[in-house]
């Protein structure tokens, strides 16, 4: 083992860790808001926006976030329309696109999460608080997000877990995060077993991070079910 | 729009052909990468069941890796790091240069190395829903372990698993475009190699996404049928 190399290649790697989770941190956050409204379209009586949400879900889940990817940052260029508005100085950037298609993916697979979780309430329970008189709103913030957030918790974790993941394809569109600057390391050293075990290691350690945080909170959320295992659900799709 | 169909078209000028072509090899890609995943995640999940401590410890070390690193970072580690094994393994037989390796092979494996991770957890999950009594009636009658594998426990896990199985068969299918960038000519591929050549990205990979689409939904169809063939005898409620 060529321990000064590998010290340099964490070095170096560890310098893409920032834009790696800034990648994860924002589209995930704004994925999520997304993600509640496309949930709350689903599960609206109105059949118009009903469609629309399954569409747009089964167009993203059903295609490659790399091909998602492309569409953006090379597709979206070749019209002039979006050339000359506000948006270009946007969607001409890397970053932005890649977070755009990050967001705009996360945001179908949470949304289903989410609904899931919506729909694990008992109605019992919303019937109780009509009865009581409680304004739809009241009942959404009372009862159903406190119960539903518990049920949605160990897959949306996994999701954030396979976003996380999901952020090196950003590399692709010329990116330098984690595994950007890994396959250049690669390309010029022809290391490929070295650089991919410090690459490796960085992600193993995030992700443990991230699993430990998501435990912790669905301990403080749900005390009454402490003791159970958690996240011990199916394997998500990914993209 | 009769530009599109003139592009995409099969005609002189059209890229149909080639884009149906690459659309066949994704879809060869994405077998090869599941079969091999079918394999290991039966080694896997008979290691995580039946495995001693170290075996276990192996098998579980597998699985956290592979379903925690970035899937793109495999495909280079194997394309890139088989290429640097038989590139030094040639220079002890005299040849020089760089030798790379086939981008298919290392595609399909580093696709399936990480399907194999997910399939591991499914047959486990199948393997634990077959009723214990059933195995224990098994052994009482004294049939051997290859025998009792063969005819209680593979025909029932394996129909548990379908929908599992479905779920990781999508999952290859769409990491399969991932292999776009170690230069098989892929469905995706071949999208940016018509989008560089014709300067009209967004017909190119609107058209690898719709086709994506149709393989994904076809093949959910298919595992739909097949679920619902295998779940005939089972009684439900």
């Amino acid at each position: 083992m060529d321990t000064p190399f590998i010290v340099e290649t964490l070095k170096l790697l560890l310098a893409g860790v920032p834009l790696t989770l800034k990648l994860a941190f924002y589209s995930i956050a704004a994925g999520a808001v997304f993600a509640v409204l496309l949930a709350l379209m689903r599960l609206s009586r109105n059949r118009a926006l009903d469609y629309a949400a399954r569409s747009y879900v089964f167009v993203f889940r059903g295609t490659p976030l790399l091909v998602q990817i492309f569409l953006i940052y090379y597709g979206l260029g070749q019209f002039p329309e979006i050339r000359q508005s506000f948006l270009w100085p946007f969607l001409r950037e890397p970053y932005w696109c890649a977070l755009l298609a990050l967001t705009l993916n996360t945001a179908a697979y949470s949304s289903e999460i989410i609904r899931g979780g919506i729909l694990s309430v008992p109605f019992g329970q919303i019937e109780a608080a009509r009865a009581c008189g409680m304004s739809r709103s009241l009942i959404f913030r009372r009862i159903i997000v406190p119960q539903g957030l518990i049920v949605a918790l160990p897959a949306y974790g996994n999701e954030i877990i396979l976003m996380t993941r999901s952020t090196a394809l950003a590399s692709v569109i010329t990116l330098m995060e984690v595994t950007g600057i890994a396959s250049k390391i690669i390309s010029e050293t022809f290391r490929a077993v070295e650089v991919f075990v410090c690459a490796g290691a960085i992600y193993l350690l995030l992700n443990f991070a991230i699993s430990r945080a998501i435990a912790l909170l669905e301990r403080r959320l749900a005390p009454q079910r402490r003791g159970a295992k958690p996240g011990t659900g199916v394997p998500e799709p990914a993209r | 729009m009769a530009d599109y169909v003139e592009l995409m078209g099969f005609g002189p000028k059209g890229w149909g052909l080639l884009m149906a072509q690459a659309a066949l090899m994704t879809i060869l890609v994405s077998a090869t990468a599941f079969a091999l995943g079918s394999v290991l995640g039966a080694v896997v999940a008979w290691a995580r069941i039946e495995g001693n401590r170290a075996v276990r410890v192996a098998a579980d070390t597998y699985t956290t890796v592979l379903r925690g690193i970035p899937d793109l970072l495999v495909i280079y580690l194997l394309y890139f790091g088989g290429s640097q094994a038989l590139t030094s393994a040639a220079h002890l037989f005299g040849a020089s240069g760089f030798v790379g390796v086939n981008s298919f092979a290392a595609g399909a494996i580093a696709v399936g190395v990480i399907s194999g991770a997910y399939q591991g957890e499914i047959f486990r999950g199948a393997f634990h829903a077959i009723a214990r009594g059933e195995l224990e009636a098994a052994r009482s009658v004294g049939m051997p372990r290859l025998l009792l594998f063969r005819r209680i426990i593979a025909p029932q896990a394996l129909r548990f698993a379908i929908p599992g199985l479905g779920n990781v068969w999508q999952l290859a299918l769409k990491e399969s475009a991932l292999i776009s960038v170690v230069g098989l000519t892929e469905l995706l591929r071949q999208a940016q190699v018509g989008a560089g050549s014709t300067r009209q990205p967004f017909e190119f990979f609107i058209t690898a996404a719709a086709l994506y689409l149709l393989l994904s939904t076809f093949s959910g169809m298919a595992f739909q049928r097949a679920e619902a063939l295998a779940m005939r005898g089972v009684r439900r409620t």
